[in-house]
């Protein structure tokens, strides 16, 4: 399977890589469109010292960590976005007919490298924050698993978001609002939203594991919504709970996908 | 949703710095919904012509040989379908904010007035760049690039991702004075009542002269430079 997946990943990328130029300039382009997400939180802080409590390198840990996880999902597995279109266009039952997971051909099905600008857009931003806190090992060592879980969580997200098309043929942006809103919902501290929706992200949808709980183990601070320190590490057992329902929904989508078309 | 979520993190810096901007928090937040509500109608992360399309396909030749000029008619196209997305996209953002959050809503008519002819100038605005982009096309055959840079260049500059007033020093009053503050920024400050209403919509119209005369002149060259394709 993961052979596979590197093996038709390959393929995109050559593809892609056959325009040069355009190949540079749109890995170019989306370090640039992602870096406005930072010059927002550069712009906040030019206002104020500390937003609910945080400082702009913590804020920056944040949206770094997450950002890392959500960047490599948008890269490895978003395309399974695109299953809405060849389900409407009868094109699924190909992948179907294939001697590969339908999972697999999904989520490498125009995959797209320049993505790659996103992601190193995101690491820098996590490896400044790391240098400029002076987070050491004894706490760093948190950084790669949260980055795991994160990856992780964001997956079954998206497959489920996939699954939920089986049903939704016509409702992408229903799941995308899902999918990248937890992205802009994870590039803040939750101490900025209200009780209840971080109460939701944290026990409904386990949102709050992908850089909060675990950053807060990271950066040493109390949860200010007053959650035990244990859940600090339920990180990696939330997403694989997460990743069992998402597994699980996706396979009753594919059993009862009915193609259409002639 | 995404307006909620950045509702809450303007609540938290206006909480942190009350009266920043010229704004407290309550205006914070009904500036978040009322951008909010700008983005259909002006198609603020680009997109809604369908120009580049009919120029990558060739279809452009019957839209030029056309007794009528493109840039009007491409424009009559976009405002209606933004008065279409004003009801549809825009008014919902607007009644999710007053609900969640309780917004400002404006009690005198002529302040209503002037956010109306203000929207009106900033979708107007807003087209005259997106046909300069679409036109792009006629020289760059791929529209995939420049719309990628039009959208950062709209979401940074035009105050849909922070309010334009917490931008810094020099780089505040430059970005103020650029047309992408005339889409967003200087209607959504109409709504609140935070600018000279007269003043405001001068500078929305210079700039939607200047950008539909733009067009005009892209226009023209255009029609030299198109390569109809297809078979």
């Amino acid at each position: 399977m993961v052979r596979t997946y590197f093996l038709l990943a390959w393929t995109w990328t050559r593809a892609a890589a056959a325009y040069p130029a355009s190949f540079a300039l749109m890995v170019l382009l989306g370090f640039v469109a992602a870096a406005l997400d930072v010059a927002v939180v550069l712009i906040i802080f030019a206002n104020t010292t500390a937003l609910a409590g945080f400082s702009r390198e913590e804020v920056l840990f944040l949206y770094g960590a997450a950002g890392l996880s959500f960047t490599l999902c948008d890269t490895f597995v978003s395309n399974i976005d695109r299953v809405s279109q060849h389900i409407k266009a009868g094109t699924l039952d190909t992948f179907l007919i294939r001697p590969a997971g339908a999972w697999v051909q999904l989520t490498t099905d125009r995959f797209n490298p320049t993505r790659a600008g996103r992601v190193l857009q995101a690491a820098v931003v996590l490896g400044y924050a790391i240098a400029a806190l002076g987070i050491g090992w004894e706490r760093g060592w948190m950084i790669p698993v949260m980055v795991a879980t994160g990856v992780v969580i964001f997956a079954a997200l998206w497959t489920l978001a996939g699954a939920v098309q089986f049903v939704l043929t016509d409702a992408p942006e229903v799941t995308s609002a899902f999918t990248y809103g937890s992205n802009q919902l994870t590039q803040y501290p939750l101490a900025v939203y209200a009780r209840d929706l971080v109460k939701g992200v944290t026990y409904v949808l386990p949102l709050a594991f992908v850089n909060w709980q675990p950053g807060l183990y990271v950066l040493d601070r109390d949860d200010p919504f007053g959650t035990p320190g244990a859940m600090r590490f339920l990180g990696p057992a939330a997403a694989l709970v997460l990743a069992l329902l998402a597994a699980l929904a996706w396979r009753q989508g594919i059993r009862h996908y009915r193609s259409t078309g002639s | 949703m995404f307006g909620v979520l950045r509702a809450y993190v303007l609540i938290a810096l206006w909480q942190a710095r009350p009266g920043l901007g010229g704004y407290d928090v309550a205006d914070a937040v009904t500036f978040c919904f009322v951008t909010q509500a700008f983005i259909g109608p002006m198609q603020l992360f680009g997109g809604g012509l369908s120009l580049p399309e009919r120029i990558r396909s060739g279809d452009v030749a019957l839209d030029l040989v056309r007794p009528a000029s493109l840039q009007l008619w491409t424009l009559a196209e976009d405002a209606g379908r933004a008065a279409y997305l004003f009801v549809v996209r825009g008014l919902p953002p607007m009644l999710l904010g007053a609900a969640v959050f309780g917004i400002v809503v404006p009690a005198d008519p002529g302040r209503w007035a002037a956010f109306l002819a203000g929207f009106a100038i900033a979708v107007v605005i807003s087209f005259g760049w997106r046909y300069l982009i679409a036109l792009s096309v006629g020289w760059l055959l791929d529209d995939r690039g420049v719309a990628v840079l039009s959208m950062v260049l709209t979401t940074f500059f035009s105050g849909m991702l922070v309010p334009l007033n917490l931008f810094p020093g020099w780089f505040g009053d430059l970005v103020n004075a650029l047309p992408w503050a005339a889409m967003v920024q200087l209607p959504a400050d109409l709504y609140l009542g935070k600018a000279p209403v007269l003043e405001t919509l001068a500078v929305q119209v210079f700039w939607a002269v200047v950008l539909l005369g733009l067009g005009a002149l892209g226009t023209r060259a255009v029609r030299h430079k198109v390569v109809i394709q297809g078979g």
